[in-house]
């Protein structure tokens, strides 16, 4: 419960550490920490535009993809056991993700632009190699673990698991972590400060949105990169100090950790041409496939 | 003692070579080590092989023997060549740019340094030693290939370099399934490389052992030009200096075939006879008829040798595979294809030189204009073809019986594939040798460049007519060893 | 020691899917490298009870061959032909991956089947060389250039040395440096040929080089 919320209420905060990241290594002072907050804070308060061409179904997708990543976050352990488990919890999980693909997409299709289009089919298109690496990512951990819960994943592991296996972890781990960069839109896949079309996949989808809409397209994009990162940490970094508090603290700096990795590569490379970013999403699965294998065998 | 300065001394004086100054020196080292080697090859004769990683068995003999005679005929020719071929810049015959040589020290260093390889691998009894000394042999002889430097002796050359790499890595492979064939025996596998260590053959898994000799085959197969493996030969042939040519198909083969022969050793040590022969048979089969079906189409004169080239090491295949008396015939057949091949190649260049295109269309009348070259083509192109009374016959006629006794059907192929085989040869012989003269300035053919492909001819006759007795029981001797009923 | 031997044929694969996926001549250089250095530490791995000044010095040769002097050569040959550094393949490089990852798969599946007659030190390391070989097969094939296809003949190498490693615990020194030798010398004829085609050609395309025919 606690985890829950405070993931809630700390997923602002993964954006504005990995702006200061960039900004660091730009030689510049960059935004505030705070500055997600007070954005959202602004947003709400403002009316909404909308276009005459969109129909309800443009709201629904926000709206949709709010929804579906609250009841996600539910699910996701966060030093010690979620809100929500049971068996087959993870599917649960990749559903939602894959339902707020959906609801942004239908969204962006929705206004009837071409330029929005183009967005929803390049973000469909990598969609459809991200998923099955994810699914393949946590199908490594489940043949380890034969458990088909992510919190029975976390309970049953704890960190000497990296001394036997540790070279699958670490396998899994670039995997997921690759994942994460496409799934939230970071370098190289995609620049989330870019207003080219040539570069733009997440951006191009909602610039149509305004007021509370955006606010609420912001920070379901923080919450998915939070979801992203929070797997990271409790699947492979499982900590059982005895002390549910202290676990939870450790959980979460792990999860700052992943946010500040994020922000190194956004700063230290450069996006890679559309061309290659099937490939790049491709090797997270070539990397699970690989870590399938030394836990088959 | 001996073997080793066999190999040592090409070795060292190739070495030597790469730093003296082109001229007449460097050239006449050639026949000089040639001659050298001949004798030590004569004096080592008799020497049984005894530990280590040296030494000459009654099979290294034989091909050792083969590999040094045309060596020294080839050097003997080279030196004319070399010494008529112009420096600088000279016209290309296909009307393109101009293309110059390579350094003379190069080519003759190169050629010492395959005449050594060659050696070693006529006379090493470690199975890897020898796959080091066939790699050894596809690297000194790659810079002899792009003599002339034009577009395609570089194609030539690169094709070469690759197909025969990656064939022989897959020997090496080869070599790796013997040692797990052998691993469940008593000493644990890598003894079985050692060609002495053929006592404890039943101990070999038949499986594994199947499997390594097809590798083994299909590896040193594609040094030895066997069908679909010998793509890389019809180009290399042609674009090669005559030199060069003659030696790789007179020698080089040879020595692939060793390797190939050496694994049959291996699997007849173990039981597997029969399997080696029936892969063996395939093959030759495969490579007489393929080789027959491009001879027929044959524009060129030196492609024509490469193919004849294929279909003859079919025959040798063909000949081991069917065991008996076939085995005897086809060691024997090798010394004669040697031979002759190499007397071909030589008078080839000789055309070369003088009329400068390789083309049969625009090439006629060679008897005429060169009347001992002329000569020579024509009767080696009789004993090529298997007509008595060069040795050719004999041999041909051995592998013969031995199709004969195996299954009539074999013998009926081999004879479709030698009789198509002849059509396609006589067609090119004939045409480039009789009818009007191309015109050319009158040429003086040299004594250096006619002497010997006449003397490997006459070579050819001699053991047509009449074999020596200690030749016949070298051959045999090396066929027994072999160890296929 | 599972753990190192598990990570080292893991980063063999790693570079293969690395010179399989990448488009740059110099990044699949620097991943061939890597490999010769996986493969040279990997006797250590395996045998560690059998570690002699044989073995070792041959390691520090094997290594300084692979990763260093190999490298060289074909960057050489890479500058002085004044290409452009793109890896021109005839078979994507998603397909590529597929492939490369497809081969290990076939190759575990393989020795699943017919276990060998040993039991080699790793269950993975045979899949793993069996994989290295058949994706350098497939690189000389499948690319255009002819600096590619060297580079594909040294990864087919690499691999027929790794399966020797699961075979031979250690085979006779002067057959390991001969085997060395010879390949130092392929690279080095390799170069130099490459030059020449650069210079005749004007190009590194194989395609180009067809002229000899029938």
């Amino acid at each position: 419960m606690i985890s829950m919320l405070l993931g809630l209420l700390l997923a602002p905060l993964l954006t504005g550490v990995i702006n200061r990241v960039k900004a660091f290594f730009a030689g510049r002072r960059g935004r505030p920490l705070f500055q997600l907050y007070w954005d959202l804070a602004r947003l709400v308060r403002k009316h909404m535009v909308l276009s005459r061409t969109t129909t309800p179904v443009f709201l629904l997708g926000p709206a949709l993809s709010l929804a579906s990543l609250v009841t996600g976050l539910a699910l996701v352990p966060l030093g010690g056991p979620a809100l929500l488990f049971f068996p087959g919890d993870l599917l649960v999980l990749l559903g939602l993700l894959a339902l707020v693909r959906f609801a942004t997409v239908l969204a962006a299709m929705d206004t009837g632009s071409s330029f929005e289009g183009m967005g929803g089919s390049r973000e469909v298109a990598i969609g459809a190699l991200a998923e099955p690496g994810m699914f393949l990512a946590l199908a490594v951990l489940v043949v380890q673990t034969r458990a088909v819960s992510l919190s029975e994943m976390w309970a049953h592991r704890s960190l000497d698991l990296w001394n036997s296996a540790g070279l699958v972890l670490a396998l899994v781990g670039v995997a997921l972590f690759l994942l994460l960069l496409s799934e939230s839109c970071r370098i190289p896949v995609d620049d989330p400060n870019t207003h080219l079309e040539l570069t733009m996949i997440h951006e191009v989808m909602v610039l149509d949105h305004s007021g509370p809409a955006l606010a609420a397209v912001e920070y379901a994009s923080s919450l998915k990169m939070w979801i992203g990162a929070a797997l990271i940490s409790s699947l492979l970094f499982p900590f059982h100090t005895g002390s549910a508090g202290l676990d939870l603290l450790a959980g979460v700096a792990v999860v700052f950790l992943v946010a500040l990795a994020v922000g190194l590569v956004e700063s230290t490379s450069a996006r890679l041409s559309m061309l290659r970013v099937p490939q790049f999403v491709g090797l997270s699965s070539a990397l699970s496939l690989l870590a399938l294998f030394l836990v088959i065998r | 003692m001996l073997v080793s300065l066999l190999c040592l001394l090409p070795a060292l004086a190739g070495l030597v070579a790469f730093w003296l100054p082109p001229g007449p020196r460097v050239r006449r080292l050639l026949p000089a080590v040639g001659a050298v080697h001949l004798l030590l090859s004569v004096l080592a004769w008799n020497d049984p092989p005894g530990g280590g990683w040296l030494g000459l068995d009654a099979l290294g003999r034989v091909f050792l023997g083969i590999t040094s005679l045309v060596f020294l005929a080839a050097s003997v020719y080279a030196v004319s060549y070399l010494r008529d071929e112009p420096a600088g810049m000279q016209p290309d015959m296909g009307g393109e740019d101009p293309f110059s040589n390579a350094k003379e020290s190069v080519f003759v260093g190169c050629l010492l340094l395959f005449l050594a390889s060659m050696t070693l691998v006529c006379a090493s009894r470690h199975l890897t030693l020898l796959w080091v000394a066939i790699e050894a042999t596809t690297l000194a002889s790659a810079p002899l290939i792009y003599f002339h430097r034009h577009r395609r002796s570089l194609e030539a050359t690169w094709k070469y370099l690759l197909v025969c790499s990656v064939g022989i890595g897959l020997a090496l492979l080869g070599n790796f399934l013997l040692v797990l064939a052998a691993a469940r025996g008593a000493s644990g596998g890598a003894e079985v490389l050692w060609l002495d260590g053929l006592a404890h053959g039943s101990e070999l898994d038949p499986h594994w052992l199947r499997l390594a000799f097809i590798l083994l085959v299909v590896g040193y197969g594609t040094k030895m030009g066997l069908v679909p493996l010998h793509t890389w030969l019809p180009d290399t042939h042609s674009e090669a200096p005559s030199v060069v040519s003659a030696l790789l198909s007179g020698a080089l083969l040879n020595c692939a075939f060793l390797g190939i022969l050496r694994a049959v050793q291996i699997c007849a040590g173990a039981g597997q006879a029969t399997f080696a022969q029936h892969v063996l048979v395939g093959f030759g089969l495969l490579s007489m008829a393929v080789a027959a079906l491009f001879l027929l189409n044959s524009r060129d004169t030196k492609r024509m040798l490469a193919y004849s080239s294929v279909e003859h090491m079919g025959i040798l295949a063909l000949g081991v595979g069917l065991g008996g008396g076939g085995v005897f015939f086809a060691l024997f057949h090798a010394l004669n294809h040697s031979l002759c091949k190499a007397a071909m190649f030589l008078v080839a260049g000789t055309f070369l030189s003088t009329f400068r295109t390789r083309l049969v269309a625009r090439l006629g009348g060679a008897i005429h204009t060169l009347p001992i070259a002329g000569g020579v083509w024509v009767a080696g192109f009789v004993a090529l073809s298997g007509t008595p009374p060069f040795g050719l016959f004999l041999s041909e006629l051995g592998v013969l019986r031995a199709g004969l006794q195996v299954n009539p059907w074999i013998a009926a192929a081999f004879l479709a594939s030698l009789a198509t085989a002849f059509v396609g040869m006589a067609r090119v012989v004939l045409t480039v040798a009789l009818g009007p003269p191309v015109l050319v300035p009158p040429v003086r053919e040299s004594w250096g460049k006619s002497l010997p492909p006449l003397a490997l001819l006459a070579l050819a006759l001699m053991l047509g007519l009449s074999v020596p007795a200690w030749l016949a029981e070298g051959l045999r001797q090396a066929a027994a060893l072999v160890g296929v009923s | 020691m599972t753990g190192t031997v598990d990570f080292l044929l893991v980063s063999m694969i790693l570079a293969n899917l690395w010179v399989l996926g990448s488009s740059r001549l110099p990044s699949c250089i620097r991943a061939l490298a890597f490999q010769g250095v996986a493969l040279g530490l990997l006797p250590f791995a395996l045998y560690p009870g059998h570690i002699t000044w044989d073995l070792v010095m041959l390691a520090l040769i094997s290594i300084t061959l692979k990763a260093v002097v190999f490298p060289h050569l074909l960057k050489r040959a890479l500058l002085e032909a004044r290409v452009d550094p793109q890896v021109e393949p005839f078979v994507g490089h998603g397909v590529s991956l597929v492939v490369g990852v497809a081969s290990l798969a076939l190759s575990v599946a393989l020795f699943r089947r017919h276990p060998l007659p040993i039991v080699p030190p790793s269950d993975l390391l045979m899949p793993v060389a069996v994989s290295t070989l058949l994706v350098g097969l497939f690189v000389l094939i499948a690319r255009r250039k002819a600096l590619t296809q060297a580079l594909g003949y040294l990864v087919f190498e690499n691999g027929i040395q790794a399966f020797g490693l699961g075979v031979l615990k250690h085979a006779p020194l002067m057959v390991e440096l001969g085997i060395l030798l010879d390949i130092f010398f392929a690279v080095f004829v390799m170069g130099i040929t490459i030059f020449h085609i650069r210079r005749a050609f004007a190009t590194l395309d194989t395609l180009e080089m067809a002229e000899l025919r029938g």
